[in-house]
This record gives C-alpha cells, structure tokens and sequence, in this order.
C-alpha cells in the first residue's frame, strides 16, 4: 500500500485508478448512471475521446492497444450503451488484444428490476471477455480495476469489462491502490519449460524442411527481433498468419507472406510439404489450416504458446512449449543451429518465381492491388488498418510491411466496420505515424458517423474507400459457388463518399483513373488531416488465389481467369 | 467414457454460470453437476461428471482451468476415489405393499422419510449403481417423484490434492 487513504467518491477513484495504471486515453460516450463519472473527467489530467456511437469506442481502444502494445479503455452507459460494445469487445476477445471496458449500470439496489436502461452486461459478455467484474461495494473497485488491468494484459491477453452501478460512483471510501494482485486462480506461465525447449532444439536438429509460422502471439508479447533471430539462424522460412503480419519482415528472403485461404501458394506449399512446423503464438484457425485433416501432413508440430488450451486444440501438437513467445524464442535460439535448407530455400524460391501473387494491371480502371502498391510507395512506413472484406485481404497482401504493429485488422471476428474507428485509436496512440484505413464500400458505411469524430478532433486519418459498388467479398463467393446470383449485395450508388465526408467538414477526393491514384495519396498525406479517398476500383476484381472452404491448403486456385 | 472431475472455485456470486456457460458453449456434456462449500469458506467445490474421450478431457480441464475463478481441476480418474450421491424417492404404497417396499429400503440400507397414507418418501445414498438398482425395483409401485442431488466425489485417502 501507498500513501495515506484519502476519503473520496468511488467516481472520483475511478479516475484516480486509471492515473495509477497511466491510462492516457479513453474512449467513451455518456450516460445517465455516468454522470458522477463524466463530471470527474470534466477536469480530469486524462484525454477522453468522445466518438459517435459505443462500437467505434470500443474499436478505437483496439485499435489503440494494437498499436502500441498498452491497455485500450472504452467507457459506455448502462443498456444500449454497453450492449453497443458486445462486438468490440468479441472482436478483442478473438483476437486476443488487451482492453478494460468500463461500463455504468443501475444502482445496485434497482439490479435485477428491469430497471430503466439495464442489461445484464456481466451475463452478456461472459463468454467473450477474458474475466468481467459487477462492482457491489465500492470499497473493492480499486481492487477490481487493478485486477482487471492485470489480467487483460497478461497471460494471453483479452478484453475485460468492469460494470459499476450507479451509486458505487457515488459512494465514499478510503481510497487505497493495491500494489499487487492476488488472484489465487491465475497463474499465467510465462517462461517456457527448460526440457520442452530443448526437445523442440532436438527436433530441430535434423530439420531438412523448417517452416515457421507466426502469428498475432508474436506481436502481442513482442518477440519479432527473436523471431527474425531465430529464423536467420535456422535459415528456415517464415509465414506470419493475417494477425501476425508485421512480425517478420516481409522484404527478408525468408518471408513467404500469408498462409491459407487468401495466402500465397509458396506459404501453402511449403506447410504441406514442411518436416517441422514450428508454431509461434497461433491457434490453427480455420481460415489457416483449410481441411485440417490434411494440414502439414508430414510435419513434427512444435507449438509456442502461452495459451495451454490451445495446444493440440486443433492439430496435434508433438512438442508443445507453453509460454511467453519472446521469452521461449530468445532461449531457443541458443539452442539450435542453422539447419541444412539449402536446397529447401532453392524449392521454395521455385515456387516463389513460378507461383508468385499476382495481378493483371490496367490502365482504363483501377485495380486495387494497385492502389496497396501506391500507398506502400507513398507512406511505406504508414500503419494500415482495415476494415473487412476483399480489400482487407489485398491489404494483406499487397503493402510491404516491415515492423510489428503497422498492420491492424479484424482476424477471427472479421468485424466489418472495425477498420475506421480502430484507425481512430491507433492514430492517437500512434501520432507520428501517417495511418490508413483501407475502407470498403460496404464496412464504411458501418460506422461511417465517425467522420464527426475525426473532424472535431481534427485526427489525420486517411480513408482509402476501394469502392466497387458491392459487398465484394460476398459477391466474390456467389460468383464462385452461387452461379453469380448476387442476392444483396449489390450496394452501387449508396452515396456520394466525397459530398459525405464534405458534409463532415472533411476533405474528400475522388479517383477513378489509375493514373491519378499517387496523386491523391500524396495530396491526402500533405493534408495532414481527415481525408477521405473514394477510389472507383474494377468492380468484379476477385481475391486471389484461393483455397476453397474446406479443402486442403495446397489445392489453391488463382481466380484471374474466372473473370 | 466417463470422468469425474473436482473443481475448486471461488465462492462468488456468478461462477456457477460461468462454468455452465463454459460447458454449454464449447459443446461439452455435463451429466452431472454438484455444488456445494467446501471446508474454505472462501471455497466451493463442483463435482462434475463429463462424457467424452481424452481429448475432450483435456479441454475441458484446460478451458475450466483458464477462469479466472476456478483454482484448481482434479481429474478424479487419475486415482482412488470415492463418490456418492442422494436421491429422494416418492413412491405409491398403501397398506398392502407398505411391507414390500420397507423391505427393499431396508436391503438397500435406505430409509423412510416421509410417510402418508398414500406414499413414502425414501432417502437413499449411493453410487449411480445403487441408486439405479432400487429405482427400478420401486418403479413397479409407481414413483410419484425423484430428486437426485448430483454425485460428489472425494480421492481416497489421507491426502487432500
Ligand atoms: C458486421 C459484419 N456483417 C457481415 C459480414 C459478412 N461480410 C464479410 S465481407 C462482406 C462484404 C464487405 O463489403 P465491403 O466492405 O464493401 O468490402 P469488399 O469485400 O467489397 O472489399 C460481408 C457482408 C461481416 N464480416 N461483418
Ligand atoms: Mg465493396
């Protein structure tokens, strides 16, 4: 314990405790159970960001949290305003990002009542947050929110809500900030075991065909320089998954991009015919593994994780090593030496020259993957964000990221309309990078009121709108397995983008000519302000290539010609 | 298969669901679910008894062992244990099989704890087997009403895992 108690309002501890966990952004939107709350922040030494609607406040704290590795916090009222976060914080939860979501409630004594504007937002989130807290006495919130600060950023980490009823913000107590926590229930492993480890080096040993696959894990506990380490000394060949780009450089030789459905052949390719696959901080999602079944079938599985429950989860795992992936990557490295993949790297650089991603330009309409290119050539070092859907994927595919952090999307909820406000947080947790929302048509509209925010803020934020007049991700799939009825998801004409984000207060810049698309990135990037790019993009463009649901990774098709 | 596992969790409002949520949304079977406190005020303990292969065990303890509230998960088949359950009977009898019935409680140990003039009411402790066995010998006089609390299971022995 520190200090002497001071007697205070459990609102006035509130923001007492965000001081004490260096919270220096929230993300929120009042209501009537926060007023006692909102009039603490009046005069608060915190910045608030106030959005449009909760679901950008919890996206923006996602997005803040991704971009610099600390604590996103949102803060919504009772009812609709805590329902609001249910997606974000589902999406924070699938993609293991660490987040605290406040949330007002009734007064304690009305719980129960269907009282006005009550949810029971402790049993709605219960299972998509890592642990969730009713406050009852306000004697324990500083306890309560120590803990939850705790657990959301340690062990694997996740979003965690904390709902307090209404009169606990006007309750007194002496307030005390724990130095400590005591969870006798949570007891994350962090370093790897020594004997673990030094069987995954005796697999290694023998490797003729290395792959290393990399996920969001790496990033979360910072272990990419590890991993660029231990793939140099190995000379093994690495695919980070859609989580984890960034992870790995992707101009080093031994990158071989994204694995999976949207992948490139040489990823899937060199999973399939691996002897050891070495699996740092993923989970075996499905858009990976395709028929899982027929997943690296030849390969000794070595799995780096922190989470024991996903071990042997989806793939059997021959060597699992639980624990913090910097930590066990840094030991390992120690432990091996460069295996003989000599001529492995020369089959893998086949692959990469005779099955390389690719696209056909044209200079009448302008092709998405262009635009990537554009932007990786105007602001290589930007953060990109997106938001869900084919451009999410040419995103992925084609910008050339080089450091952990830059790339921040939707993975296992594919939550559309996540991109804009998420860009939000990672440009105020961010503030010297230049930040990029690659925008579809259709997830824009989704949360598109926080044009308002960006504007009265004056956040610098680009949009890239890749507008093709579809939910082409849908269309993509009616086109391929539906005969291309596209029912619904025609969306041509919904509005005029460049009048929209004018109406904001905005600049807004429309393209339609290949030749203009540089242009107008450098003219957004010299705005230095909200700028919205309404890029008229080949409407049927598919992603490619693909491995169709189901089917094994290796039986990928390019879709060029299906057009 | 059949496994018996011992849960340790907080005694705070809210953990019940979060383990039968947990149950419910990963697809995981419950055949029976027992709670009570423990010794530890501060602690509860669940008798949980799931179907499922090795695998499914194994993510079952794995995932119950990631809630914050539950300190610790035994699997009881991993050595001697004991279990027990109760059940209360309310079976038809009248002054003709009123002896009958009193017979079979008296083989099974059981006891009578309520009678009318229309039906006794029997408390009987067991394993599964036993409790299976006197029900279907009291089915034929018609059993107006069953409540079964749930097995709970201890390991045998002096030590306390
Ligand atoms: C909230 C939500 N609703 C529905 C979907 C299903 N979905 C996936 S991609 C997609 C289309 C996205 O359209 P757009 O944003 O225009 O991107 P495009 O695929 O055209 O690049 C849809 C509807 C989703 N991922 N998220
Ligand atoms: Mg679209």
């Amino acid at each position: 314990m520190t200090g002497k108690a001071e007697r205070m309002t459990g609102a006035r501890a509130f923001v007492e405790c965000l001081y004490r966990e260096n919270v220096e952004i929230i993300f929120g939107y009042p209501g009537g159970v926060l007023l006692p709350i909102y009039d603490e922040l009046y005069d608060a030494h915190l910045h608030h960001l106030l959005v449009r609607h909760e679901q950008a406040a919890v996206h923006a704290a996602e997005g803040y949290a991704r971009a610099t590795g600390k604590v996103g916090v949102c803060l919504a009222t009772s009812g609709p305003g805590a329902t609001n976060l249910v997606t974000g914080i589902a999406n924070a939860y699938m993609d293991s990002i660490p987040m605290v979501a406040f949330t007002g409630q009734v007064p304690s004594s009305m719980l129960g009542n269907d009282a006005f504007q009550e949810a029971d937002i402790t049993g709605i989130t219960m299972p998509i947050t890592k642990h969730n807290y009713l406050v009852q006495d306000v004697k324990d919130l500083p306890r309560i929110i120590k803990e939850a600060f705790h657990i959301a950023s340690t062990g694997r980490p996740g979003p965690v809500l904390v709902d307090i009823p209404k009169d606990i913000t006007t309750d007194e107590l002496d307030f005390v900030y724990p130095d400590t926590v005591e969870l006798r229930g949570y007891k994350p492993t962090f370093k790897g075991n020594a004997q673990q480890v030094k069987r995954a080096a005796s697999v290694l040993k023998g490797a003729k065909r290395p792959v290393i696959y990399a996920g969001g894990g790496v990033i979360g506990s910072e272990a990419s320089k590890e991993l660029l380490a231990f793939a140099e000394k190995l000379k093994a060949p690495v695919t980070t998954t859609l989580t984890g780009i960034g992870g790995f450089p992707n101009d080093n030789e031994l990158y071989l991009g994204m694995p999976g459905m949207h992948g490139t052949k040489y990823a899937n390719y060199a999973i399939q015919e691996s002897d050891v696959l070495i699996a740092v901080g993923v989970r075996f999602d499905d858009r990976v593994t395709g028929k899982t079944t027929s997943f690296a079938p030849n390969a000794k599985v070595i799995h780096i994780d922190i989470d024991p429950a996903e071990i042997s989860k989806i793939i059997k795992v021959d060597v699992p090593i639980v624990g913090d992936a910097k930590q066990i990557l840094g030991s390992l490295v120690d432990q091996v030496s460069e295996c003989d993949t000599k001529e492995w790297l020369d089959k893998i650089a086949t692959w990469k020259r005779d099955f390389p991603l690719f696209y056909v330009n044209r200079d009448d309409v302008i092709k998405p993957q262009y635009i990537l290119e554009q932007i990786s050539e105007v602001c290589p070092d930007a953060i990109i964000v997106t938001e869900v859907g084919q451009h999410q994927m040419w995103a992925a595919q084609y910008f050339n990221y080089k450091e952990p952090r830059t790339f921040i999307s939707s993975g296992g909820l594919g939550t559309m309309g996540y991109g804009f406000p998420a860009a939000i947080g990672a440009k105020l947790g961010r503030p010297d990078k230049i930040v990029v929302d690659v925008s579809g048509d259709g997830s824009f509209q989704m949360n598109s009121q926080e044009m308002a925010t960006i504007v009265q803020n004056n956040i610098p934020i680009i949009i890239a709108i890749f507008n093709n007049g579809y939910l082409g991700m849908v269309r993509q799939w009616q086109a391929l397995f539906f005969e291309h009825r596209y029912s619904h998801t025609t969306i041509e004409n919904s509005v005029d983008f460049v009048k929209l984000a004018e109406a904001y207060g905005a600049m807004g810049i429309r393209v339609t000519k290949p030749s203009e698309v540089k242009a107008a990135i450098e003219k957004a990037v010299e705005a230095n302000g909200p700028v919205l790019i309404d890029f008229v993009i080949e409407r049927e463009e598919n992603v490619s290539p693909m491995v169709p649901a189901g089917a094994a990774i290796n039986e990928i098709l390019d879709l060029e010609d299906t057009q | 298969m059949r496994h018996t596992l011992a849960v340790l969790v907080e005694n705070k409002y809210g953990v019940l669901a979060r383990v039968a949520g947990l149950f419910s949304r990963r697809g995981f079977n419950i055949d029976s679910l027992a709670v009570g406190t423990t010794e530890d005020p501060t602690l509860s303990r669940m008798t949980i008894i799931v179907n499922g292969d090795d695998h499914v065990l194994e993510q079952v303890m794995k995932q119950l062992n990631k809630l914050i509230d539950v300190i610790r998960v035994i699997d009881l088949g991993s050595e001697e244990f004991v279990e027990r359950e109760l059940a209360l009977i309310k079976v038809n009898a009248d002054a003709n099989n009123r002896a009958e019935i009193i017979q079979i409680v008296d083989i099974f140990r059981a006891r009578i704890i309520d009678v009318a003039s229309k039906s006794l009411t029997i408390e009987v402790t067991g394993d599964v087997e036993k409790i299976k066995a006197i029900q279907t010998l009291l089915k034929p006089f018609g059993i107006k009403e069953l409540a079964r609390t749930g097995i709970v299971a201890l390991n045998r022995g002096s030590k306390s895992p």
